[in-house]
């Protein structure tokens, strides 16, 4: 595309149609540059290999240590291929775990939270973005400044705090602290500088819609591209977290990751089952990854921040 | 559209063109001050639910935290709070445990973030030649990403294990012999390091790798005109490029090896994890105050290695800062 001069061969459609329908501008962020002139070579091909071996290689002895008996998995020669003991494990971590109820929480608290950060994320992402007011970049910096703030910080009265409130050991004590994100506004704001121009906003008051109005037709459906992005990335991380489930939950009523822990930690763990939950634990999510890959990629490139 | 002047506040829908007088002048006024009131109220009213939330379960908590490290508080009875001053302070400042705990954190933040962001460095100008199937090696890469930290623990635990451990067995091949790699202090270290580094590389990948991409070619072609080779390219016109976001990465690496936790607390599972170890060999700050607020009962202590977490971050933090005005001025 970069390629074609504007002399040579002009693209009317395309101009159209972005003027038209007000889509946002193509980034140009991923133009080639750098090492892009020249191809890779054998070794470049070579080293990738081996990384991407090394990626993979844990989820696929996950798998066939879950297909296995502890025996096996302890022996003195690992097994490297899976075995056909995958769904006794299953059974006996199913069992062990409540991995159940685990699920369910799992999925309640990971969508809970991604709505609610895709709600407030995108609100706030689009007034820091457009909107004018005193203390606007006050405030911003006050947003990525608590992203340096580690959870380790604030644990044990949060923890007192929930108890007070009666939500010990409840889902709520886990869902309501991550309800918003700080890397969630930085993204949304990111994208909207970029993807929702003035005039369109103009327009819409021009037209009589009050703020509201304009976030619900305008702003909503110009970031929902960002809003997906910004969804998985969430749900993943929702799905992933440990540390404050792992103090807020109890045996009765954990999430996975809660489960998990509990299956290693509590007595003396048979590691076949142990890998069997673990299997349980992250096959949702990479089957997610290998759907939205991509988008998932393209979202961490373009946000560039760690959540 | 883009010419129009903005006419928003003053009443104004299409139709009120053609009706000149819709409404009483009353109303009207009426209309136009709630028009901007929503104007100057709707910015603070999107981004309050984060201010809101964050005040109450971030800020006020970590100011709470420091109140709760002056007193007693057990977890047997969350609401009897008993005033001890600094003691609780004074007490994990003598404690042996503590500075292993600092010094583990410490070092395991140095051995996981430094060979982690290097080879994320290399791979990113890797994967920034013109390659078959960019995608996937991006995807591939990142995979870990996906994977909890228990679930990642729990695998390497095996892999790290003495006896029957995947590590051990391919070293084996080597003529090495088995290395309890969960005792030492070196080893257990190296073992958590190495999670991490799994987790955390492809993800780093790919941060540099879209800076690489935002950096303009022309500084390339001139180097090349120059005669510079494809190595004095990425030492000369890369790095420095990416420099912002190689303090980026290392900044939020940092922080986040402040928080290691699952990683360690899995390694063995069961009271040996709870403590870091039969002798707190891998024990992190975050352990040691799970171990007291958690295993042990006793939050004050918990939340006065809370605090002392924050004096380290802010430490970082200063010497990240003059370390950065250091190499500002050198380039300069």
């Amino acid at each position: 595309m970069t390629t074609t001069s504007p002399i040579t061969a002009p693209d009317h459609r395309r101009v159209s149609k972005a003027a038209v329908r007000h889509e946002p501008p193509r980034r140009r962020r991923f133009k080639p540059g750098a090492g892009r002139q020249h191809h890779a070579g054998p070794f470049a091909y070579f080293a990738l290999v081996v990384v991407g071996l090394g990626s993979l290689f844990p989820l696929y002895w996950t798998l066939v240590a879950a297909s296995r008996t502890q025996q096996e998995v302890l022996d003195t020669t690992p097994p490297l291929f899976p075995g056909g003991n995958l769904f006794n494990n299953l059974e006996a971590a199913w069992e062990q775990a409540s991995l159940g109820k685990a699920i369910l929480n799992t999925f309640i608290v990971s969508s809970s939270i991604t709505l609610a950060t895709l709600f407030f994320c995108t609100l706030a992402g689009y007034a820091f973005a457009k909107m004018r007011f005193k203390g606007r970049n006050m405030l911003m910096t006050m947003v990525i400044a608590t992203l340096t703030i580690p959870p380790q910080l604030s644990v044990v009265p949060l923890f007192m705090m929930m108890s007070d409130i009666g939500w010990g050991g409840q889902l709520e004590s886990v869902i309501f602290p991550t309800l918003v994100s700080a890397f969630g506004v930085f993204f949304m704001r990111q994208y909207l500088i970029e993807a929702l121009p003035y005039e369109l906003i103009e327009a819409g008051k021009v037209d009589g819609a009050n703020n509201l109005r304009v976030v619900w037709s305008i702003v909503l459906p110009v970031a929902r591209p960002a809003m997906m992005v910004l969804g998985m990335l969430t749900f993943v991380q929702a799905w992933n977290d440990f540390f404050w489930p792992y103090l807020a939950l109890n045996q009765q009523n954990p999430t996975l990751q809660v489960a998990l822990g509990q299956l290693s930690a509590s007595y003396v763990p048979d590691q076949s089952i142990v890998m069997a939950g673990a299997l349980i634990s992250t096959l949702p999510l990479l089957v997610v990854f290998v759907i939205f890959g991509k988008q998932i990629v393209g979202g961490i490139m373009s946000g560039a921040v760690k959540g | 559209m883009a010419t129009t002047t903005p006419t928003r506040g003053v009443h104004g829908s299409r139709p009120s063109r053609r009706a000149p007088k819709p409404m009483s002048p009353g109303r009207q006024a009426w209309r136009s001050r709630l028009w901007r009131f929503d104007d100057k109220a709707s910015p603070y009213a999107y981004i309050a639910p984060f201010f809101l939330v964050f005040g109450a379960f971030g800020l006020y908590p970590l100011v709470y935290t420091g109140w709760i490290a002056l007193h007693r508080v057990e977890m047997t009875g969350l609401d009897q709070m008993e005033w001890v001053g600094f003691g609780n302070f004074s007490k994990i400042l003598q404690e042996d445990e503590f500075w292993t705990a600092v010094s583990n954190t410490f070092v395991i933040g140095v051995i996981s973030t430094v060979p982690q962001l290097m080879v994320a460095l290399g791979l990113a100008h890797l994967l920034n030649y013109k390659l078959r199937a960019s995608t996937f090696w991006r995807t591939v890469i990142l995979t870990p990403y996906a994977t909890s930290v228990a679930s990642a623990a729990l695998v390497f635990a095996l892999v790290f294990r003495a006896d029957g451990g995947l590590l051990n067995w391919v070293l084996g091949f080597f003529g090495a012999g088995e290395t309890n790699w969960v005792n030492g202090h070196w080893t257990s270290n190296i073992a958590i390091a190495v999670i991490v580094i799994w987790r955390w590389t492809g993800y780093n990948t790919l941060i540099y790798l879209a800076a690489m991409q935002a950096v303009p070619s022309d500084l390339y072609e001139a180097a090349s005109l120059d005669g510079a080779s494809r190595w004095q390219q990425f030492r000369n016109v890369t790095i420095p490029a990416l420099r912002p976001t190689i303090l980026f990465t290392i900044v939020i690496s940092t922080i986040g090896s402040m928080q290691l936790f699952g990683e360690p607390l899995l390694l063995e599972g069961g009271a040996n994890g709870a403590q870091g170890g039969t002798e707190n060999q891998y024990e992190t700050l975050s352990i040691y105050l799970y171990n007291y607020g958690w295993n042990l009962g006793h939050l004050g202590p918990a939340a006065a290695v809370a605090w002392a977490m924050l004096v380290l971050l802010l430490l970082i933090a200063a010497i990240n800062w003059l370390i950065g005005r250091f190499v500002r001025k050198t380039a300069a």
